[in-house]
């Protein structure tokens, strides 16, 4: 890891956001990661969303589990909230945080030990839920942190460091969060922030339960040949279905499109994604021609990203539970002790 | 665009916009890192060699290394006030910190039988002995002055730089074997000539002030001086006391020496009045602000019309008032405002205006030829005149200029000496030595401190205003104490330590690009270098720093960096995870004087050095 901080001068020319933060405002702590681990990248790509889509950094909760990818959140948004739970553990905190206070927003963090092992059943729920929240996974296939150990999501017949073939198929979290009910599911790839950062600044708008599965290569153990999960493997088996623009009521659009090339879908809050389809006959709405086409990528070993499924009328699990407008924190005094009276009416209903 | 080609010493060198800047190329952050070490000794050693007298220009220097110093441009929107390092005034440091260095200055050779004479002790004469004595030249210098220095002992004043210093420093070279011939004022190149001297140097500044011809400068001459000339009559005590009022004409340095002195020799009511607008002065910021600082007003757009004496007794000035106007092609006419004319009373006037060059003790026919401005024909890097044995260097040569460019002018003139002299064209200039060396100690450990200070520059302490204006022998700035030099040398950016890319290492990560505090650098298709600069992570604000361009990377992008506000902190070789970036020390030395700027030394002529 790096010793010193990073120097505070910026360039000159560095610019305000309309909540008046530069880019530079959005960064946390210097990462103590391995040089050139694709985790890094996943930040910066979160600190360029989240200064585009002007976020105030304290209406951002980010929550992680353990691993690599979970110490992440202490390398970006300093000034926002932060909660490190156990490991595997994070939807389910996020569940409570999300459920106690509504109005913020809510950004998890998770690697695929932590999602894809340990905690798969807190992942399932989540997403079955709907919890709103941006679920990102910081994907390398392999366990960073105990050497480089094959993880659930490394592919069956990839090659370790030291050379031992995987047997064991993998967890597939994409396909999973397609099948749980996840609104907003993409796939990307840290080394492609052209791509990633507009479907992070999708995912934070959504309006329910957004994943997004981010392959990163992990540089010390998980980058050679033999590996799918390599700068080199991932560059030349990238199949992009779609590339998206994320446009906020005040950008102007200026590109001209072929038609059927373009798919725009409103957002509950105004904002719009515009989707520029790389595949002419890719239906992003439709989540089962979705797990088709991946499965079919899937079986020839490509690697499918982008937006591969969205619901624009997504709702989230407030909706469904019917739970109070405000955060639990906005409420005063009487309005949760409402006093004796109350008691008694709830109290005469149940005998 | 095409591959930057590193192997060219001016790419690199380019890069340290200080010592690139510096007229002598003195390896700046080299010395400022040495004097953060307190090892004041070999950082004044490491200015001797490029700058001859770091005593002196650590006091006096017209600095083009700040202007040019990143640090300035580093600190735009990052501060209240962009500052450059204090680099003049850390040399300072090293001069006046340093124990004896006596012991280190170069041993003489045994004489070579070659004999040089320099004409003038001042400081391109100086250079020339300085270069040549310890190779067994047998140099001779002349001046008409009893001791060495020229301007620089009769020009700036005692309260910018002790006589002490001169002394030292001057003495360094003169001690090397160097004949100095004082009280000599040379009147007959002819003669000279006569001496079979093998070859000449001529160094004798650029010696007349410009006079100002307007109604009243006969009658009143008795209380109106030539700046120049007045100075040095101040700094050899033939001049101890002025008139109460007195008016400084001119807006350069020299003026700004001429009414801090007057000031100090019974001056009270000491004024500078200038034609042109305060910030086309050409005097120095600094000076400008010293003077000010003095009490000294500086009135501008005056153009002086007459002096006005009764009978011969001068009494007082009037200047026209005038306005500037700039044509369609930004020059500029000074256009009377039509205000009545300013009067001014005074009893003494100092005119500085200007300096030229004079040469009445060259003859016309003795083969040396002149341009249509005075000034001797001379080859541009060579400073051989027309007669082949005869070079010049410093403000005799291309007109005045200061104390830092006569010393590069040395340097050179005494390389072509020593290759006429030994047989070799002088047309071939030796190549600079560089070395460009790997700084990485460990694991994100290196050879130097790469963590970015933040504080602002520091101000040089001052003596007290009424013990300052008491005397003209006082020192006005007292230098840096050390640990103050300490924290302004951490300002400095260390430039030298470069960011050196091999581009079939990068696996294009993107965590260079990502830790860059700076944004200077990007990962993207190449393009021919306007359009390229259109495509970088930061925008491109200055054309003229250069755009570091790698070859083909796996992908078929390049890597790009905008050298502009690098800060060299190796955060980008820290967080890569292959080696691609490393932070390499650029050590670039103009070859001096010897058997390393002959033939055979080197094989490569200097390259052309892209602007």
């Amino acid at each position: 890891m790096t010793w010193i901080t990073k120097p505070k001068l910026h360039h000159p020319t560095l610019t305000k956001n309309k909540v008046g933060y530069t880019r530079r405002d959005y960064e946390g702590r210097i990462s103590t990661l391995c040089a050139g681990c694709g985790h890094d990248s996943i930040s910066a790509a979160i600190i360029q969303a989240c200064w585009e889509l002007d976020i105030q950094p304290h209406r951002v909760a980010k929550l992680s589990g353990i691993g690599c990818s979970s110490k992440t959140p202490d390398y970006f948004l300093g000034a926002s909230h932060g909660f490190n739970t156990v490991h595997g553990r994070m939807p389910s905190v996020l569940t409570g945080a999300n459920l106690a206070n509504r109005d913020l927003l809510y950004l998890g963090v998770s690697g695929d030990g932590d999602s894809a092992s340990i905690g798969l059943g807190q992942f399932a729920n989540a997403m079955r839920r709907g919890v709103r929240m941006a679920y990102i996974v910081e994907n390398n296939g392999v366990y960073g942190l105990t050497k480089g150990q094959f993880s659930a999501t490394a592919d069956r017949g990839s090659k370790s460091k030291k050379g031992v073939v995987n047997s064991d198929s993998p967890v597939d979290l994409v396909g999973l969060a397609l099948q749980l009910g996840a609104t907003y599911v993409a796939r990307s790839f840290s080394g492609d922030k052209e791509q990633l950062v507009p479907l992070i600044k999708g995912a934070m708008e959504h309006g329910g339960a957004a994943f997004i599965d981010v392959i990163s290569p992990c540089v010390t153990f998980n980058n050679h040949a033999g590996s799918t999960k390599s700068y080199d493997y991932v560059r030349e088996h990238n199949d992009a279905v779609s590339r998206i623009d994320f446009i906020t009521s005040r950008d102007e659009i200026t590109t001209s499109y072929a038609p059927g090339e373009l798919v725009e879908v409103p957002q509950h809050d105004g904002t719009t994604l515009r989707l520029r389809k790389l595949h002419q006959e890719y239906d992003p709405t439709d989540r089962l021609a979705a797990m088709t086409y991946m499965h079919k990528q899937q079986a020839r070993g490509e690697i499918v990203t982008g937006l591969l499924y969205v619901d624009p009328l997504a709702t989230d699990l407030h909706t469904a539970l019917n739970t109070s407008e405000h955060a639990l924190n906005s409420f005063n005094a009487a309005q949760l002790c409402p006093g004796s009276k109350a008691l008694e009416k709830i109290n005469a209903a149940l005998r | 665009m095409q591959r930057t080609d590193t192997a060219n010493p001016a790419w690199f060198h380019k890069v340290v916009d200080c010592q690139w800047a510096c007229p002598a190329h003195t390896p700046v952050p080299e010395y400022i890192r040495l004097i953060a070490q307190g090892r004041y000794d070999d950082a004044y050693m490491i200015n001797w060699a490029s700058n001859v007298f770091p005593g002196v220009l650590g006091r006096t220097c017209d600095r083009p290394c700040e202007p040019a110093c990143r640090r300035g441009r580093v600190e735009e929107n990052n501060g209240a006030h962009p500052e450059p390092v204090a680099i003049c005034r850390l040399k300072r440091v090293a001069a006046d910190m340093k124990g004896a260095v006596k012991s280190r200055m170069p041993a003489v050779a045994a004489k070579n039988g070659k004999r040089v004479a320099c004409v003038g002790a001042g400081p391109a004469s100086l250079t020339v002995a300085r270069d040549l004595a310890p190779l067994g030249y047998d140099v001779t210098v002349f001046d008409g002055e009893a001791r060495a220095g020229g301007f620089i002992r009769s020009q700036i004043p005692r309260f910018r730089l002790p006589e002490s210093v001169i002394d030292e420093e001057t003495g360094y070279i003169l001690d090397l074997g160097v004949t100095f011939k004082s009280g000599q004022r040379i009147d007959s190149m002819k003669a000279l000539l006569a001496e079979n001297y093998d070859a000449v140097f001529v160094g004798c500044g650029a010696p007349r002030g410009r006079d100002l011809d307007v109604p009243g400068r006969k009658e009143a001459a008795a209380n109106i001086h030539i700046g120049i000339d007045w100075l040095a009559s101040v700094s050899f005590g033939h001049i101890t006391s002025i008139g109460k009022r007195v008016i400084v004409l001119g807006g350069g340095n020299t003026a700004m020496d001429c009414c801090r002195s007057s000031k100090r020799l019974g001056g009270a009511d000491v004024k500078v009045i200038v034609r042109s607008g305060f910030e086309e002065m050409k005097a120095s910021p600094w000076e400008k602000e010293d003077a000010m600082h003095e009490g000294i007003p500086i009135i501008n757009y005056h153009v002086p019309k007459t002096f006005v004496h009764e009978n011969g007794k001068l009494t007082g000035m009037t200047f026209e008032i005038v306005r500037a106007e700039y044509d369609a092609k930004g020059r500029r006419s000074l256009v009377p405002t039509g205000e009545p004319d300013a009067f001014f009373p005074c009893d003494d006037v100092l005119v500085a205006v200007g300096q030229e060059n004079a040469f009445p003790w060259i003859e016309r026919d003795c083969g040396i030829e002149f341009d249509q401005w005075g000034l001797p024909k001379l080859g541009a890097e060579t400073h051989q005149s027309t007669v082949a044995k005869v070079f010049f260097g410093g403000d005799a040569a291309f007109g005045p200029k200061n104390i830092i460019t006569a010393v590069a002018h040395g340097h050179e003139a005494a390389v072509s000496i020593d290759r006429f002299l030994h047989g070799e064209d002088v047309r071939q200039r030796p190549a600079p030595m560089t070395n460009l060396v790997s700084q990485k100690m460990g694991i994100h450990e290196w050879s130097y401190d790469n963590d970015t200070s933040n504080d602002a520059r520091f101000k040089v302490p001052w003596a007290k205003a009424e013990m300052a204006l008491a005397s003209i022998k006082v020192e006005v700035e007292l230098g840096f104490d050390a640990a103050t030099a300490f924290k302004e040398a951490e300002r400095c950016l260390n430039c030298d330590v470069q960011t050196v890319f091999t581009e079939s290492a990068c696996i294009e990560c993107d965590a260079c690009v990502d830790i860059c505090p700076t944004d200077c650098l990007t990962i993207t298709k190449n393009g021919d270098e306007t359009d390229l600069r259109t495509r970088l992570t930061a925008p491109s604000r200055h054309l003229e720093q250069g755009l570091y361009v790698s070859g083909e990377l796996k992908t078929g992008r390049i890597m790009a960096k905008d050298e502009d506000v690098c800060l060299h902190c190796g955060l980008c070789a820290e967080r890569c995870p292959t080696g691609a970036w490393d932070m390499q020390k650029f050590r670039l030395d103009t070859t001096k004087a010897g058997s390393a700027c002959r033939n055979g030394a080197q094989v490569k002529v200097r390259e052309e050095v892209a602007a």
